[in-house]
């Protein structure tokens, strides 16, 4: 479904990524691992048309998405969700949704306010604070809804559990649970490797721009030096 | 023994919310201090008291007896605190080696010197310093291409160049790989056993907390809620319950995996 | 009592007018991050065409207020044919390139207006069924001022429902605070760029529109315009169309209040509230933290010393200058004593802005106070050329040392702008102290001594003071100093950190930038003989920037290479009929093709002749 063969980027001079591939099935949860700096954030945003100087591929149902502008990305059918939560402050939380929201696709689920305000109660009784008002786990809830109100069919998750509660991450993983119960499929990144292990089906770790590792957790469990070497745990 | 610091009754409220609350506590001579606690429960408001960043409403911060609140951050940081940031400040249109320099440059008042060279100021105590953290051999590389733990690295270096008494860390190895955190976390430890200086920090990783504080304080909604040693803390019950989880929070347990 | 009520009235309409400028400029300001020099041409232009259509359509109330809409309309159409071609290719170039396009299109703008509507004041008609005054406490009031007292708030009404009650507007306001993550939300950002640019022009032409009947339409409308609603913006919240409309409201009621104790204010008012302001609140009234900075810069390499050739080339450009005089006509010497007062003005900007981080929109301030110090000291104290000479810099440098003070607690765009209001202070006071500085008519016979008086030995006065003014800012650059003011730029945390006094160090640095400034000015004055307000005014601020960008920011060489070159194009294109036009197309090319300034250029292809050969 998402294909990425070969994905150079680089910010200016420095090189960020190296020659990064990954794949990703339909309804499937995969986790991208790897400490800060290594190369997650920049792969999620290369995806996403975010970086300006990327070479390789990135296809998204058979067809190169890379090189577009982020815009035609997101109607191609991804959703983003940035690490730091990007939630629009001075825009109430029905505003911020709103800007999000795009026109159903059929092959996708399609998501209203009402679906939305189940699966976050907290955003229905703030629906009309600012998204400044919110705390930092309202915030990453927003940020979540803000995106599925596009009606995506693969949702890019950028580190989701960062700078969160331990106990907002134990709901997050319930979320990300809900959304491959609705057939979407999520690719994370992540430093938390407990928390990749609880949501995702399997797992590539990225170092210096470049893929070190690719497969199921099992396995990762049974290499201990592969988690020691390129993770931050 | 002696204390450092002393921080008495450290308060401050923002639009009526109390983000730190009656906070004190004393750091001894040569301890190494973590402060815990969950997002938002007032770490960095307190840091940012403690370095000048923020006025408190009420308190005081007492470094070898002398007062810190009130004062800027530059001036505390002339009475001896070094700092390092959770997201990192360096000088990134210069070489690694140039911000150390600059510090050397700043500790000896030369800042305001318009005929000097400044990259031939202090290049050998600048380079001492980069060799403490291992980073001699990047000194010439311009600080906008460092890797991050490297620039955490670096930022040490910096805060070390005006031999402070008192070191504050913010989440000193975020971002750092396991080996790299030891490292950087031992050579810290390796640092404060030398004597002269001592260390708050404070730190999401709890292995790096259980492996290498002296001591931790827990705050939880602005208020210390727990203090002891690293097994006091990992028994206590309101502490399991606020911050490290029932266990199926993700946290890591103990050892590394 | 209906004397002042009268007066408030005044002001209110007034206020109308610069509302609708203003809150167009904050719009475009908001969401695309571009400071429009042009807007000021919109508004011209909008006034120009409402003139033709208006007396076309003569009489009839439809005709001139269809003939309102139909010209705003069409400025919004010019607006996006401008957004498209230019302002699109340079979104995510630094501010300051954004800012020198946009000059270009003023004074290309300006010549084409000029070559249809001739250089006459036009005088258009009274707005039909709106032609009287009517008696309010006894005072006469035109009809026309209360319909426009309706219109501003009516105006801000329609905007804020467009904003909060329409799709479109909610997308705006996204995209005033993070414009990728609304991309990244499926948003044609483009599109909503043009929007917002379109709906900025279409109310600048609205605002030009409406002064048909109060005012006649001039060339001048442009830059006499934008320095007020810049004011407007600033002070309301860079971004925030309410703000802009109380801030127009702020101002214009003070000052119609104001120049009945002292006519004399009008020029000075609006800078002035702007400097209280932005004291009290630095980010305006309704402004927030953040909203001063534009698109986020690329860190600079570090600086390098100069590579043995680099330096010998120099070497031998310096002594081909010193040598010059043995085998130049005398109009060459003069043409080169103009290059070396460009270069040493333009390197002392550089100084301020590519080392210290600090925009300045109004650096001329001391170029021409150093030069009026100069000139005054000769003219009341007989002070002799070389008293004067160190008179003038000490005057420039003791003026950066007053407005520097408030400057460097601001950053970005509000201390950019704040030196833009001292500069217009000091333009203000020059041009109206008629006794002192002898306002338009400048001060004459600022001669060099008789020693000094052939233009050889001038040359080697200007040679020795600028080049050792331009060697000693250059030496200042690599020193602690420098690198200081360089620590504070990349980080102000980092520099606090270890031990820097910011605001101290960058008043300092304020206050050498404005003294070199005012050494080029003091050089400038003797060798014209004479000095005039322009010296301290916008258009002399920005040749200044413009030298600094054409040749490129990043490099300590760039305004060596920008002042060259700025000074040979303009002695050569301004003897050619519509100039601007030319300048300002010149101004369009580099900015489109050399978005790194000649010095960036000259190293691109350096790097390309180098990788070519290896």
């Amino acid at each position: 479904m998402l294909e990425v063969t070969d994905l150079n980027a680089r910010y200016g001079r420095a090189q960020i990524l190296n020659g990064v591939s990954l794949s990703l099935g339909e309804n499937e949860v995969v986790a991208l691992l790897g400490r800060n700096g290594a190369g997650k954030s920049t792969t999620i945003k290369s995806i996403m048309g975010l970086v300006q100087q990327t070479e390789g591929h990135v296809t998204y149902d058979g067809q190169e998405i890379l090189g577009k502008p982020s815009h035609v990305i997101c109607r191609t059918g991804l959703g983003y969700v940035p690490e730091d939560r990007r939630v629009f402050g001075d825009l109430t939380v029905e505003e911020n949704l709103e800007v999000g929201r795009r026109a159903p696709r059929p092959d996708a689920p399609e998501w209203t306010l009402d679906h939305l305000y189940e699966l976050f109660p907290n955003l229905r009784e703030r629906r009309r604070n600012l998204g400044k008002q919110l705390s930092g786990g309202e915030q990453q809830m927003l940020s979540i809804a803000r995106t599925l109100m596009g009606n995506p069919k693969l949702v890019l998750l950028d580190e989701p559990s960062e700078g969160i509660a331990p106990v907002i991450v134990e709901q997050m993983a319930q979320v990300i649970a809900e959304l491959k119960r609705e057939g979407l499929s999520v690719l994370l990144s992540e430093q938390n490797l407990h928390f990749a292990r609880a949501v995702s089906d399997r797992a590539y770790i990225i170092e210096k721009g470049a893929m070190r590792y690719e497969g199921s957790f099992a396995d990762l469990d049974a290499k201990p030096e592969v988690s020691n070497a390129y993770l931050a745990v | 023994m002696t204390h450092v610091l002393e921080v008495r009754g450290l308060s401050k409220s923002f639009d009526g919310v109390h983000a730190v609350r009656g906070v004190d506590f004393d750091l001894t001579e040569g301890e190494f201090l973590a402060l815990i606690g969950p997002n938002g429960a007032g770490k960095t408001t307190c840091f940012n008291m403690l370095n000048g960043y923020l006025r408190p409403d009420a308190g005081s911060v007492r470094l070898r007896g002398a007062e810190l609140i009130g004062r800027p951050p530059r001036k505390i940081w002339r009475m001896g605190v070094g700092r390092t940031f959770q997201i990192t400040a360096t000088f990134l249109s210069m070489t690694v080696l140039e911000n150390v320099q600059m510090a050397l440059i700043s500790h000896h008042h030369r800042v305001f010197d318009l005929f000097s060279r400044a990259t031939r100021l202090y290049v050998e105590q600048a380079m001492a310093l980069l060799e403490l953290v291992s980073m001699q051999d990047q000194a010439r590389r311009a600080c906008s291409e460092l890797a991050y733990g490297d620039l955490k690295r670096l930022e040490l270096a910096i805060a070390l160049a005006h031999e402070p008494a008192l070191l504050l860390m913010d989440e000193p190895t975020a971002g750092m790989a396991p080996s790299e955190r030891i490292a950087l976390m031992a050579l810290t430890a390796e640092i404060v056993a030398k004597g002269g200086v001592s260390v708050v920090f404070t730190e999401h990783d709890m292995d790096v907390v259980f492996a290498h504080a002296h001591r931790i304080l827990v705050l939880n909604r602005g208020e210390l809620i727990a203090e002891g040693s690293g097994a006091e803390i990992r028994a206590n019950p309101l502490v399991q319950e606020v911050y490290l989880g029932g266990g199926t929070s993700f946290v890591q347990e103990g050892a590394h995996a | 009592m209906g004397f002042y009520f009268a007066q408030l009235l005044t002001g209110l309409a007034n206020a109308s007018s610069l509302f609708l400028i203003a809150s167009g400029l904050s719009i475009i300001f908001g969401v695309t991050r571009i400071v429009n020099f042009a807007h000021g041409s919109f508004y011209m232009v909008g006034a120009y065409l409402t003139y033709t259509l208006v007396t076309m359509w003569s009489g009839s109330v439809l005709g001139f207020w269809g003939g309102v809409i139909l010209a705003a309309a069409a400025v919004g159409l010019l607006g996006l044919v401008i957004e498209l071609t230019i302002l699109r290719r340079i979104y995510k170039a630094p501010e300051l390139f954004q800012l020198v396009a946009t000059f270009g299109v003023v004074l290309i703008v300006q010549d084409v207006t000029l070559a249809i509507w001739g250089a006459e004041d036009l005088l258009g008609p009274r707005a039909p069924g709106l032609d009287r005054a009517v008696r309010i406490m006894g005072e006469p009031i035109p009809e026309y001022d209360l319909a426009l007292i309706a219109i501003g708030p009516a105006v801000l009404l329609a905007i804020w429902l467009l904003f909060h009650r329409t799709r479109w507007g909610v997308l705006v306001r996204a995209a005033t605070q993070d414009r990728e993550m609304v991309g990244a939300l499926g948003v044609n950002q483009a599109w909503l760029f043009s929007a917002a640019f379109v709906l900025g022009a279409f109310l600048a032409g609205l605002g030009g529109a409406l002064q048909i009947p109060r005012e006649a339409v001039s060339l001048q409308m442009d830059l006499s315009i934008i320095g007020e609603a810049f004011v407007v913006v600033v002070i309301g919240g860079m971004g925030s169309v309410s703000g802009a409309f109380v801030a127009a409201v702020l101002i214009s009621v003070l000052n119609a209040f104001a120049i009945l104790v002292f006519p004399q204010i009008s020029i000075v008012l609006p800078f002035v509230v702007m400097a209280v302001v932005l004291i009290v609140r630095p980010y305006g009234l309704f402004g927030k933290p953040g909203s001063e900075h534009g698109a986020p810069e690329e860190p600079d390499q570090p600086l390098t010393l100069m590579s043995q050739r680099s330096a010998m080339v120099l070497a031998t450009a310096v002594a081909l200058l010193a040598l010059s005089p043995a085998v130049a006509a005398d109009f060459t010497m003069i043409l080169l004593v103009d290059v070396m007062v460009a270069t040493l003005f333009a390197v002392s900007l550089h100084f301020m802005m590519g080392i210290g981080g600090m925009v300045s929109f109004g650096h001329a301030a001391y170029f021409g106070v150093g030069a009026y110090g100069a000139a005054m000291a000769v003219k009341f104290f007989d002070f002799g050329m070389l008293p004067a000479m160190v008179f003038g810099p000490v005057c420039a440098a003791t003026a950066a040392i007053f407005f520097g003070w408030f400057c460097v607690r601001l950053s970005g765009v509000y201390l950019a702008m704040l030196t833009l209001a001292a500069a217009q202070i000091l333009w203000g006071v020059t041009f109206q102290w008629q006794d002192f500085t002898g306002g338009d008519d400048g001060i004459l016979g600022v001669w060099p001594a008789k020693w000094a008086s052939s233009d050889q030995v001038y040359f080697y006065v200007a040679f020795v003071l600028c080049i050792g003014g331009i060697w000693f800012l250059r030496r200042a650059a690599h020193s602690p100093f420098g690198y200081t003011l360089r620590g504070i730029r990349d980080s102000q945390t980092r520099a606090e950190a270890i031990g820097i006094n910011t605001n101290l160090h960058q008043w300092m640095g304020f206050a050498l930038a404005g003294g070199f400034a005012g050494l080029a000015g003091v050089v400038f004055a003797f060798s014209k003989g004479s000095v005039f307000p322009d010296s301290l005014g916008i258009a002399q601020s920005i040749d200044g920037l413009i030298m600094v960008l054409l040749g490129g920011i990043h490099a300590l060489a760039g305004p060596i290479f920008g002042a060259v070159a700025f000074v040979m194009i303009e002695d050569w294109v301004t003897r050619l009929d519509y100039w601007r036009f030319i300048f300002g197309a010149i101004i369009l090319i580099v900015v489109l093709l050399a978005p790194d300034g000649i010095a960036g250029g000259v190293r691109r292809l350096l790097r390309a002749v180098k990788g070519g050969a290896a």
